[in-house]
């Protein structure tokens, strides 16, 4: 038991509410008991309720308040965006983002090919099956 | 009047409503009155009226209704042709929502005169034929096909218009005999249209993998598919 991350400067986070659902963020520093300034390439550096953050694993090495380029800088050094995207979390949006962009061919596709998948493993499996019975 | 070619702009400006910035003297200038008149020698010049072409003699009318009649108010407005949505493309792939071919997955053509849309199977595929739809029962998906190929320029309301019928009215013998003895057949040359605007779509059909069993296929809501959430 015990808190395994902290929200400290450098931690990145993930806004879970508000306009900015779903982006990164960098907390670059903590205004009160409940809010942080967050911070991020794309975005004006704004201040943000800790409710709407939910904390990564994720934690650069940077001054409080730094500037944007050195921010960039950072974050760049420590390969956020890589950690993050093969981070089993951050998979799993990337691939809960690719199922909602699915047109509807798209779909159609990836049924054809789920119903070649399963075909496949049922024939390995009956060849299987006729090893053992034999 | 001929159109003007270029709008009537004021060179008055106006600075508060009803009070241009420039008197009437300084307008006269500006607007070159003076250079008109010196043109035609101190004069502004007149042109003589046009000839009026010999009033016809109006004959009086032979009634004159006792009491007024009530004339409805004139309605001058003009329906304007049906808005193409911006999804629906020539060789978009539509989803039917109504009628007998629900569900199916069909191709756009063009858009007709009278707002609906032509479409086609292609026949060959999923079994429906150069059809009229009405935007409103369809979903524009984001799959389109190449259709440089066909050429749909003959196709217009006209042609699908029902054929005249043979009216029935007297023979009540008629009646007790066969009602609908005639079930029409589908004129040869609407067979071969059909064929010819196919011909071509099949071509570019078949070059992209799986798309003609996605024609062929019906769609459908499944669980936990929500609509408003679903890109097509």
């Amino acid at each position: 038991m015990g808190f395994k991350r902290y929200v400290e400067i450098g931690r990145v986070a993930l806004i879970n509410y508000g306009k900015e659902y779903g982006k990164l963020v960098v907390i670059v520093d903590v205004v009160d008991q409940n809010r942080a300034l967050v911070d991020s390439p794309d975005m004006v550096r704004s201040q943000i309720n800790f409710k709407r953050l939910t904390l990564t694993d994720i934690k650069i090495e940077i001054n409080r308040v730094p500037k944007k380029k050195t921010l960039i800088e950072a974050m760049e050094k420590a390969d956020v965006k890589g950690k993050w995207e093969n981070s089993s979390w951050g998979r799993k949006l990337i691939v809960k983002e690719r199922r909602a962009a699915l047109t509807d061919f798209d779909r159609f596709k990836l049924m054809l090919a789920k119903i070649k998948r399963g075909g496949l493993v049922r024939q390995e499996l009956a060849k299987l099956k006729k090893e053992t019975a034999a | 009047m001929a159109p003007r070619k270029t709008p009537v702009v004021s060179r008055n400006p106006q600075l508060i409503r009803g009070v241009g910035k420039y008197s009437r003297s300084k307008m006269y200038h500006k607007r070159g009155l003076w250079a008109i008149k010196a043109k035609n020698g101190g004069v502004f010049p007149k042109h003589d009226p046009k000839p009026k072409a010999a009033a016809t003699p109006v004959k009086p009318s032979k009634f004159y209704p006792a009491d007024d009649i009530k004339m409805p108010l004139p309605n001058k407005r003009k329906a304007k042709p049906t808005k193409l949505r911006a999804s629906i493309t020539p060789g978009t792939v539509l989803i039917l929502l109504a009628g007998r071919f629900m569900g199916k997955r069909v191709v756009f053509l063009k858009q007709l005169t009278s707002g609906l849309l032509l479409v086609t199977g292609p026949f060959k595929v999923n079994g429906v034929p150069l059809r009229r739809v009405n935007q409103a029962y369809v979903i524009g998906t984001s799959t389109k096909v190449d259709i440089s190929g066909t050429n749909v320029d003959k196709f217009d309301d006209k042609y699908f218009a029902k054929a005249a019928e043979k009216k029935n009215k007297k023979g009540e013998g008629e009646f007790f005999e066969a009602d609908k003895e005639e079930k029409s057949e589908l004129p040869q040359d609407k067979k071969d249209d059909q064929k010819a605007v196919d011909a071509a779509l099949l071509k570019s059909i078949e070059a992209v993998p799986d798309l003609k069993s996605y024609l062929a296929a019906r769609f459908s809501l499944k669980a936990g598919m929500k609509p408003h959430e679903l890109v097509f």
